[in-house]
């Protein structure tokens, strides 16, 4: 398993694409969001966590398709289906490896784009501990919804239709917590509740892509 | 006599044509009746003036909208646990009606919010989780549609379904965490005391009756249509064989 996780991890980072583009493409929506809504600094303070969350959501739903799409082309994920590991630990190494390569990124430099917006000071900690609390829950979602469209030729479209439904609560609960964070209010329930469904993510999807994935394999 | 037996196709396509014209009928009477005596035979509320008479469409199309998310979650756990194929292809056949019903409450809603909210949306926790139901059913459909293979599109989309519903009852408890509403609380309960008055409630039974017997209809009718395209498809493919 963590030969996978570090070939995977390889993969990601010296064949090109995913690891660094989602990173840039998370740049470009927030450089996008004040063209939009205009330059003043109070707007953009206001809207600064939701469009980190949006803009974390549509990084990693861009690298998605490729946690599994070139080893089902080569005919790897075969091999990983006949190997003496389970198909759902295989889920959650690539759901992991994807999280190393897009959600950890994220989380570190989505600060830096906060300066950007003009997050208020109050709300950098909170950006942090909220994205590492919620990313891991939408790679794993993510690792389901690229099971589901796994064996399609243009998947693509689908998969965002699929998976964007899902990441519902995640961002409800993830951009409340900044808010009240910057706010200065309780942040406890908003921040418990994006732990819980993390966790249980974590814990049961693998088991729902495993399924997917053998049933696109047969 | 179980009610598996009906998991064999024969059987279901005599027994369905059978029901059909009953159903059929039986949707038809109580629609008419819940629809008039609604439309025309109840006083004006107090503070909704003609608007309340919206309700006799509204609550049963936002109940199957409803229900017919869980009727598909039953008979996906059916074809994922027991393998019967009439059972995928009624979660196929509900799905689009379940759409559409979503669609009705949403659009009900809206002409209904415009006079008594002055707007016609807000993002209420009840009308915001129907957008999200809307969207589910949305990918639902379309995993359906985009898999050729009718096997593996029926398990991916059973699974899909079991996914779904956990996470759109998730999200109907976290828009409530997220936002308070403008919308009314249930119309219906067992509870007498938070009900709508009787005037409004014998005819709006009348058209919940008449809503699922249509949606019966509806999934018999699609179900039917689904057995015979399998049925022509499994001939066309003797053909070539021959």
């Amino acid at each position: 398993m963590i030969a996978l996780l570090l070939r995977d991890l390889r993969l990601a980072v010296r064949a090109g694409g995913g690891f660094g583009l989602s990173l840039a493409f998370f740049l470009i929506v927030t450089v996008l969001v004040p063209f939009g809504v205009g330059p003043e600094g109070g707007t953009l303070a206001r809207i600064a966590p939701g469009i980190l969350w949006v803009g974390a959501l549509l990084a990693c739903l861009l690298s998605l398709d490729r946690i599994y799409a070139l080893d089902f082309e080569d005919g790897s994920l075969d091999l990983l289906a006949t190997a003496p590991i389970p198909m759902e630990a295989v889920v959650s190494v690539k759901a992991l490896a994807h999280w190393l390569t897009t959600g950890l990124p994220l989380v570190l430099a989505a600060p830096v784009f906060g300066v950007l917006l003009h997050l208020p000071g109050p709300a950098y900690f909170w950006l942090v501990i909220s994205l590492a609390v919620g990313t891991p829950a939408l790679s794993v979602l993510g690792a389901f919804g690229a099971a589901l469209t796994v064996g399609l030729k243009r998947g693509g479209l689908l998969l965002s239709l699929l998976v964007l439904p899902l990441y519902v609560p995640t961002l409800i609960f993830g951009a409340e917590l900044i808010a009240r964070g910057s706010a200065g209010g309780a942040t406890a329930t908003p921040l418990l509740m994006l732990a819980g469904i993390t966790a249980a993510t974590v814990a049961l999807v693998p088991f729902a892509a495993a399924a997917a994935i053998r049933v696109n394999l047969r | 006599m179980s009610i598996w037996e009906y998991a064999n196709p024969k059987k279901f396509m005599q027994t369905s044509a059978w029901a059909l014209p009953w159903f059929t009928g039986l949707a038809a009477i109580t629609l008419v009746t819940g629809l008039v005596w609604g439309f025309f035979f109840t006083p004006e509320a107090a503070n909704f003036g003609t608007t309340v008479k919206i309700i006799y469409i509204h609550v049963p199309s936002a109940m199957m909208a409803i229900n017919i998310w869980v009727m598909m979650l039953v008979t996906s756990l059916i074809w994922l646990i027991r393998r019967h194929h009439v059972s995928a292809l009624a979660a196929k056949a509900a799905a689009p009606v379940g759409l559409v019903m979503t669609l009705i409450a949403l659009f009900t809603g809206a002409i209904w919010g415009q006079p008594m909210w002055g707007t016609w949306w807000e993002w209420d926790p009840r009308l915001t989780s129907f957008l999200i139901l809307g969207l589910f059913y949305l990918g639902y459909i379309a995993l359906w549609q985009a898999i050729d293979n009718p096997d593996t599109a029926a398990d991916l989309t059973g699974v899909l379904c079991l996914v779904g519903s956990v996470f759109a009852l998730l999200s109907r408890y976290a828009v409530n965490f997220w936002n308070q509403g403008l919308h009314q609380g249930a119309s219906l309960s067992v509870d007498k005391q938070e009900n709508v008055s009787d005037v409004y409630w014998y005819p709006l039974l009348f058209c919940i009756a008449g809503f699922i017997l249509l949606f019966i209809v509806l999934v018999l009718v699609r179900t039917r249509t689904e057995v015979r395209s399998r049925r022509l498809k499994a001939l066309e493919a003797r053909e070539r064989l021959a």
